[in-house]
């Protein structure tokens, strides 16, 4: 009974590790790829740290807890990742499929080159960006 | 009071993690945890100038079981997404106007977005009243602003900023 | 029964590895391809976790608890670097 649980958790988290790949492999623009990875290989290998606790817990050497923590901070992380990339992803300005809302345009025109506007897909001059330190 | 112990609710969270990194509840590893606990907080204390206090402990807990509920069924959505492929799914941006204010509840709101339903919270006006949120499969931008807005942000509000 | 479970298991994290190195070779852009790095970190943590339990052995979480610290911070350094042009202001 044990060993199906452990079984079942193991599957279940193989099978959404390689589904967040594929999503990262497949899906047609970065936007999109960012979904795959931040919440289905988060959940998979959650699911196989939480098998991993079960099948050690159930050995001699008593209780194994440690393994909460890997997940708990891989929950907490992913998230803030995912956030980060996609904001740099909105600064460089990445070929994307869905429009990007006007207002981070105008924000990070106005912040890096006082309002003249920027070339696609380029770096943005950073205007005093050696003088002003 | 304010000096000492400035944040009640981290000391046990980081006694508590402290004991699941050892692995182990020898009281020498409790007393271990509580001393860490008690000075990393006191000793980061510029980094946290705001008080952390949760209003509705019940509230709380349901959010967590609606969160951890959405986890789940996000996932199966967004693996199925995955392996229909890309020609099925229509990305889009949504801007979601803020009503919350502390620095914590919003890390907490855009962490939550990160994680449930198929979006991502990607860029944070400068004035922290915007929050610009991509979704992988999205057929009304407006139903989805006004589900995030209902579902999480309300509780959060209630929780920590509720007077 | 397990055995058999970890082996499906082990080639299904493999194979994902290959798609994310995949990416990480061809992704078109920066964001990519520190997407792809992130992935790869997670995913090794997997396959640590597996083999522990393959080698009946508690030793690999500690690699998995520092791989998952330190490819957090790497990240976080990397998109630091596109956002500012600089890590260290």
């Amino acid at each position: 009974m044990l060993e199906i649980t452990i079984s079942v958790l193991i599957l279940i988290g193989a099978i959404f590790t390689f589904i967040g790949s594929l999503g990262l492999a497949r899906m047609p623009d970065f936007y999109t790829r960012l979904h795959g990875p931040t919440k289905a290989t988060t959940i998979g290998v959650g699911s196989l740290l939480i098998a991993s606790m079960i099948h050690f817990s159930t050995q001699d050497d008593g209780l194994s807890f440690h393994e909460v923590l890997v997940t708990l901070f891989l929950f907490i992380t992913a998230p803030v990742s995912a956030h980060l990339l996609s904001k740099a992803a909105l600064h460089l300005r990445i070929r994307s499929l869905s429009e990007p809302p006007p207002l981070v345009d105008a924000v990070d025109r106005d912040v890096l080159t006082n309002g003249e506007p920027l070339p696609r897909r380029s770096r943005a001059p950073r205007p005093n960006a050696h003088q002003s330190r | 009071m304010r000096r000492w112990l400035p944040h009640p609710i981290l000391t046990p969270t980081l006694a508590l993690i402290w004991v699941l990194l050892a692995n182990s509840l020898a009281p020498g590893h409790i007393l271990l945890g509580l001393l860490l606990g008690w000075l990393i907080p006191v000793f980061t204390l510029r980094f946290w100038p705001e008080p952390v206090l949760v209003r509705h402990p019940l509230t709380l807990l349901r959010f967590l079981l609606v969160v951890g509920y959405d986890i789940l069924v996000a996932n199966l959505a967004v693996a199925w997404l995955i392996l229909r492929g890309a020609n099925h799914i229509q990305p889009a941006f949504v801007v979601v106007p803020l009503a919350l204010r502390s620095e914590l509840g919003i890390s907490l709101l855009a962490n939550t977005i990160s994680l449930t339903p198929g979006t991502v919270s990607s860029w944070l006006s400068p004035d922290r009243r915007f929050l610009v949120v991509q979704g992988l499969d999205v057929a009304d931008p407006e139903a989805l602003v006004a589900t995030i807005k209902r579902r999480y942000e309300a509780p959060i509000l209630r929780i920590l900023e509720s007077c | 029964m397990l055995s058999v479970v970890l082996s499906i298991a082990f080639a299904l994290v493999t194979a994902a590895i290959g798609l994310t190195f995949w990416r990480l070779l061809t992704g078109p852009d920066k964001p990519d391809r520190i997407l792809a790095l992130d992935t790869l970190y997670v995913n090794a943590i997997a396959l640590l976790v597996l083999l522990g339990m393959h080698l009946d052995s508690a030793l690999y979480f500690e690699a998995a608890i520092l791989i998952a610290m330190m490819g957090f911070i790497g990240t976080v350094a990397l998109c630091k670097y596109l956002l500012r042009g600089d890590i260290i202001e």
